[in-house]
């Protein structure tokens, strides 16, 4: 318990120094932009217009964002998610899989130890697969930004090859690894 | 206001209605976290804002399209996958980031091959990748993930 309290802090301690710094690269930046056009003043109206309407923009949807991820990470625990992936099989798997990597639970570093604690629970290692990549790039709140950004037809179509390829992934690796297994019993 | 942006803030005030009543307590964790991440990712989210800004004056669409662009094939489809794979800018922002890109020229199947990448395959995550899950599995689902991320992204430029 202790050893994995100062893990935490320790993680948390990074991400404070990477914030930091990911604060100090935006004032350079912004200090670059601003230089760029005392340079050149005519191209001011153009800079500042696209940006605003771009701040606007994400104004409006980051917050409420930040609020549903915030929720479903303090409402739904890891033990949650593990305990009812572990149980499913069968075709249900991989869909049960791609629900709950897309529920917007936090970053991926953290889908890595459930992953591994499902793989020694004995999920099948396509569930794990499709888990984890479902967790990486379907996110929910994720889509809708999305799709305000580039349209429904773009992040539909993005959507539907991903879940598509995804599942076939988790099958394949899951063939080559237990093609692997076979090939190891008879040495034994 | 777009039908997005009105869904994603009713979903969030909904959620919020309904955890209130479950859990106060909880309620008021879940919106800390919501404030910090939101600090954490403010930063980067206000530079690519300057940074698409700054673009759009002084960089020209033809430029933008000689390198990712519909004539820049293959090469260039590869080369944003792979920056994609290696750089580790949260997807939230970089969906603007491709708006923008998309505007100015960039073609489809490259945009989609370097928000697929980004968010498929992690270069700065593999190290907690592998400790979890082993070399293997982690090589695996890596290497998979760029090549089926490049093929999304072939299909969606031909379909779209």
């Amino acid at each position: 318990m202790n050893k994995r309290n100062t893990e935490k802090n320790g993680k948390e301690r990074t991400s404070r120094k990477n914030t930091i710094r990911d604060y100090l690269v935006f004032f350079t930046v912004l200090v670059a932009g601003l230089v760029l056009l005392l340079i050149f003043p005519d191209k001011k109206d153009a800079v500042v217009t696209m940006a605003w309407s771009y701040f606007r923009e994400m104004m409006a949807i980051l917050p409420a964002v930040m609020v549903v991820m915030g929720l479903f990470s303090v409402f739904i625990t890891k033990e949650q998610v593990v305990k009812y992936l572990g149980k499913t099989s069968g075709a249900k798997g991989p869909l049960v899989a791609i629900f709950f990597g897309a529920l917007p639970t936090g970053p991926l570093y953290i889908a890595f130890p459930m992953a591994a604690a499902l793989i020694r629970k004995g999920a099948r290692v396509s569930n794990v697969v499709v888990f984890i990549s479902a967790w990486a790039c379907i996110k929910i709140p994720q889509e809708l930004v999305e799709l305000r950004f580039l349209g429904f037809k773009f992040m539909g179509t993005r959507l539907i090859l991903t879940i598509f390829f995804v599942i076939f992934m988790g099958l394949f690796i899951e063939h080559l690894v237990a093609q692997k297994k076979q090939k190891q019993i008879p040495t034994q | 206001m777009s039908s997005a942006v009105i869904s994603i803030n009713i979903l969030a005030a909904g959620l919020l209605v309904i955890a209130f009543f479950k859990d106060r307590k909880k309620t008021w964790q879940s919106l800390i976290a919501a404030a910090e991440s939101f600090l954490r990712i403010l930063p980067l989210a206000l530079m690519i804002i300057v940074i698409i800004g700054l673009f759009s004056a002084f960089i020209p669409p033809s430029e933008i399209m000689k390198f990712i662009g519909a004539q820049a094939g293959w090469a260039g489809i590869l080369a944003i996958a792979a920056l994609g794979a290696v750089l580790h800018i949260p997807a939230l922002i970089s969906f603007p980031l491709a708006a923008a890109l998309l505007q100015s020229g960039a073609a489809i199947a490259s945009v989609a091959a370097f928000i697929t990448t980004l968010t498929m395959v992690g270069v700065v995550t593999f190290p907690f990748e592998i400790k979890e899950l082993g070399l293997r599995l982690a090589l695996l689902r890596n290497g998979l993930s760029f090549i089926m991320a490049v093929i999304i992204a072939l299909i969606m430029g031909m379909v779209l």
